[in-house]
């Protein structure tokens, strides 16, 4: 690498001139992907380049999924087996129950002349990334555009509700996790209708509950359900469990946390929730908004 | 030996040492190790306008930084103002860098780094979504500085096996 006598003298007045172009088009560019949509236009070409990328990141894990896979012993799937097998007779018991309850939640939603629940669509999906930045709470799925993903999806695995789709890129989508600091959801206590909002924190296991006057009835242990009153999550659907609440008398307002049900760090697949019609108002939550 | 006179080559490499570099980005690692994990885009950018600075400099920084902001999903232009301003310094000290000794290089290193990941911090404070100690985000440019040698020594035996110029 030797310097050169031109290089001695490198125009370092024009890459001054280069610098502050590169800031003020910075500075437009967060602007505008900050307040509008438009930093889409950019994004989607991107992705088909980032989302390969995102693919061979996760191949590393995929890998030694697929070599614990192979090497388990037939002990080990045996008993596996007949766990599921166990598991599958309580569920099935239970949905006999709910196709029951099913039916008479219809009877009585008829009685109260009251809009019917569109039953939900579920498809699969594959957590291939996690953010690297700490400071956001995201997660990638291996589901895009071309899957017909869309923006605002509910994401659920089988303990509770997980976040919400808020990028969809060509082959891949980001999915905002209800810890994240920037997130918050209308929530209801499951045993006695108690409505609040309930924040991520940016801890991975802390969720707290706002806005709730001294005199609310929360108590530990209290399930927090969705109320699908955003029009964004599908409603009833478990969030949170209630951890600690404390009444400290110079707040105004109840400190509550909670802790989210879905194992969101453990996860490895998902469901992605389309709730067809239901997103354009059931008459029944619009009358309960406060 | 005037290497304005050359022809520039390689340019396809130094594109591939990126996306190594990008991948190695978002490769998961455990939680512990998160704070850790040095910013390889920004190694590899340091070195390319080290070795190359007649021909990568501002724009590439500011190319590479929104490479990685679509990559990491982060604001567009958080990681291209702070990667700008990397290369723009790289490009100011990249004598003093070739001479300097492999500590010296570090520290420099350490700086820059660590001035990159505080802007995309203040960047990400102002839209209100960092909440974590910024002396957490400088541990990355320890371990960047760190890595400083084994990335300098790697990519210039890609630099010279490639006859990337």
């Amino acid at each position: 690498m030797e310097a050169t006598i031109a290089s001695l003298f490198s125009d370092s007045s024009s890459s001054g001139y280069r610098l502050l172009a590169a800031l003020a088009l910075a500075a437009v560019l967060m602007l505008v992907d900050h307040r509008t949509d438009y930093g889409q236009w950019i994004r989607t070409p991107a992705g088909y380049i980032t989302g390969p990328i995102q693919y061979l990141a996760y191949l590393p894990v995929a890998s030694a999924d697929w070599v614990a896979e192979q090497s388990r012993s037939l002990a080990d799937l045996r008993e596996e087996n007949s766990r599921l097998a166990r598991q599958a007779i309580v569920l099935e018991h239970k949905a006999q129950r709910l196709a029951v309850l099913e039916a008479e939640n219809t009877r009585l939603r008829e009685l109260l002349d009251s809009s019917d629940r569109i039953e939900a669509r579920v498809r699969v999906a594959e957590i291939i990334g996690i953010e690297p930045d700490p400071n956001r709470h995201e997660v990638l799925i291996n589901l895009g555009q071309n899957d017909e993903v869309s923006n605002g999806q509910a994401v659920l695995d089988a303990h509770g509700l997980m976040g919400q789709v808020v990028n969809v890129g060509p082959l891949t989508s980001r999915v905002l996790l209800i810890t994240d600091a920037t997130h918050a959801g209308s929530v209801k206590v499951n045993r006695n209708g108690v409505r609040s909002i309930l924040a991520g924190t940016g801890h991975p296991d802390r969720l707290e509950l706002l806005y709730l006057p001294d005199t609310a009835d929360v108590k530990p242990g209290d399930l927090l359900v969705s109320t699908g009153l955003g029009r964004r999550f599908p409603a009833g659907y478990p969030v949170a469990e209630v951890t600690q609440v404390e009444a400290d008398p110079s707040r105004p307002f109840l400190q509550v946390r909670a802790r989210p049900t879905a194992r969101i760090d453990r996860a490895s697949h998902v469901l992605l929730v389309s709730q067809g019609q239901s997103l354009s108002a059931p008459a029944a939550d619009a009358e309960a908004a406060p | 030996m005037m290497p304005h006179e050359q022809k520039s080559a390689g340019t396809g490499i130094i594109v591939v040492t990126l996306l190594v570099a990008g991948w190695l980005e978002v490769l998961p690692l455990p939680d512990m190790l998160e704070h850790l994990r040095p910013e390889w885009l920004a190694l590899t950018l340091i070195y390319w306008v080290i070795a190359l600075p007649h021909r990568i400099g501002v724009f590439w920084g500011f190319a590479t930084g929104l490479f990685m902001d679509v990559l990491v999903g982060a604001l567009l232009g958080q990681y291209a103002l702070a990667f700008a301003v990397i290369a723009w310094i790289a490009a100011l000290v990249h004598k003093r860098m070739r001479v300097f000794p492999p500590i010296q290089q570090s520290a420099v290193v350490f700086m820059m780094v660590g001035a990159a990941v505080l802007t995309a911090y203040l960047i990400q404070d102002a839209i209100g979504r960092a909440h974590l100690a910024p002396w957490l985000m400088l541990l990355s440019a320890v371990t960047s500085a760190l890595f400083w040698r084994p990335v300098y020594g790697l990519l210039r035996w890609v630099r010279r096996r490639f006859l990337v110029r």
